[in-house]
C-alpha cells in the first residue's frame, strides 16, 4: 500500500504541472488590450498643432458628439497606409477626426498633411509620448471611437477598408 | 575667503544631489516592475523603445507629484491592465500560480510525514 502512494502522488504532480505549463502554452504573451471597455476620456493640457497654442482636452472634445482620435506621426510606415482611410471616414458629416501628433517633427509632419492631405477637424500634438500614456495606448497608430466622452472603442493598429465599414455602422 | 565660498557652495550642492539620487532610485525601482508592453521579455527600465521612454517621463512626473509607488502600479493598471506589473495580485488568472507551491508544499509534507515518521 505504502509503495504505492508515493508513485501515485508523483505522476499527480506531475500531471498537473504538464497541465499548467501546457495551458501556458497556449497563452498570448504579448500584450493583447482591452478594445470594448468603457473608460471616461482622459484630462489632459497640450497644444495645438498649427498654432501651438495652449489647449485643454475638455476643449476639445464636446458631449453628443462622435470622435475620432487618431494617433499619427510623419515616421510611421503604417500611418501612411491608414491615410486614405481616414479621407474617406471624413466625407461623413457625423464623424470628427481629431489627430493626435505623437513624438514628430513638427515640419515633417506638415509635409506629411501637405502630401497626403488633411482628414483631421482638429489636431494637437503630444511630443513626449506621455499623452498618449493617459490614453492608455502603447504605439501608433492607433484610433479611439469617443461618445460623451467615453471610449466606446478602440483600434489598434492601422484601419483598414473592414474597420472603416465597422465604424461607420458603428456611428450610424 | 575663498576656501568659505567652496564651503558653501560644497554644503548648497550636497543636499540637492543626494535628493535627485534618491528619486532616481526611486525611478528605477518602479520602472524596473513594469513590463515593457511592445518589447517582450523586458522591463520598461530596460528598454529604450519610444514607449518606454514615455513611459519613464510619467514615472518621474508621477513621482514629484508626490504619489506613492503603489498609487503609480495602480495608476499604470488602470490605463493597461494587471499584464503591465511583473508583481501580479490574487485573482481569478493568477490564484494557482499563487496557491500552488503551497499545494505542493502540502503533498510533499504528507509523503514525507507518511514515509518517515509513521514508518517509525
Amino acid at each position: 500500500m505504502k509503495n504505492k502512494i508515493l508513485p501515485f502522488s508523483v505522476i499527480i504532480i506531475f500531471g498537473i504541472i504538464f497541465f499548467i505549463f501546457y495551458k501556458g502554452l497556449e497563452d498570448s504573451k504579448i500584450y493583447t488590450p482591452d478594445v470594448n471597455t468603457k473608460k471616461e476620456i482622459p484630462m489632459f493640457n497640450t497644444k495645438e498643432f498649427f498654432s501651438l497654442e495652449n489647449v485643454k482636452s475638455s476643449s476639445i472634445f464636446e458631449l453628443d458628439k462622435i470622435y475620432l482620435l487618431n494617433i499619427w506621426s510623419s515616421w510611421c510606415v503604417p500611418c501612411r497606409q491608414e491615410h486614405p482611410f481616414l479621407m474617406s471616414l471624413n466625407l461623413d458629416n457625423k464623424l470628427n477626426i481629431i489627430g493626435m501628433n505623437y513624438k514628430d517633427n513638427l515640419k515633417n509632419a506638415e509635409n506629411f498633411l501637405k502630401e497626403l492631405g488633411n482628414p483631421y477637424k482638429g489636431i494637437f500634438i503630444d511630443l513626449d509620448g506621455t499623452i498618449a500614456i493617459e490614453w492608455g495606448a502603447y504605439g501608433v497608430p492607433e484610433s479611439f471611437l469617443i461618445y460623451n466622452n467615453e471610449i466606446i472603442k478602440k483600434y489598434i493598429g492601422p484601419l483598414n477598408q473592414e474597420l472603416v465599414d465597422e465604424i461607420n455602422l458603428l456611428i450610424k | 575667503m575663498k576656501f568659505l565660498r567652496f564651503f558653501l557652495i560644497a554644503i548648497l550642492l550636497f543636499p540637492l544631489s543626494s535628493i535627485n539620487a534618491e528619486e532616481n532610485d526611486k525611478r528605477n525601482k518602479i520602472t524596473k516592475n513594469l513590463r515593457c508592453l511592445i518589447c517582450q521579455g523586458q522591463s520598461v527600465y530596460d528598454s529604450d523603445s519610444e514607449f518606454a521612454n514615455s513611459l519613464k517621463i510619467v514615472v518621474d512626473k508621477k513621482l514629484q507629484e508626490g504619489l506613492s509607488d503603489d498609487q503609480i502600479y495602480e495608476y499604470f493598471k488602470t490605463k493597461y491592465g494587471e499584464w503591465i506589473l511583473y508583481d501580479p495580485g490574487i485573482n481569478k488568472n493568477t490564484y494557482i500560480l499563487w496557491l500552488l507551491p503551497l499545494l505542493i508544499f502540502l503533498i510533499g509534507g504528507a509523503i514525507i510525514y507518511k514515509h518517515f515518521i509513521v514508518k517509525k
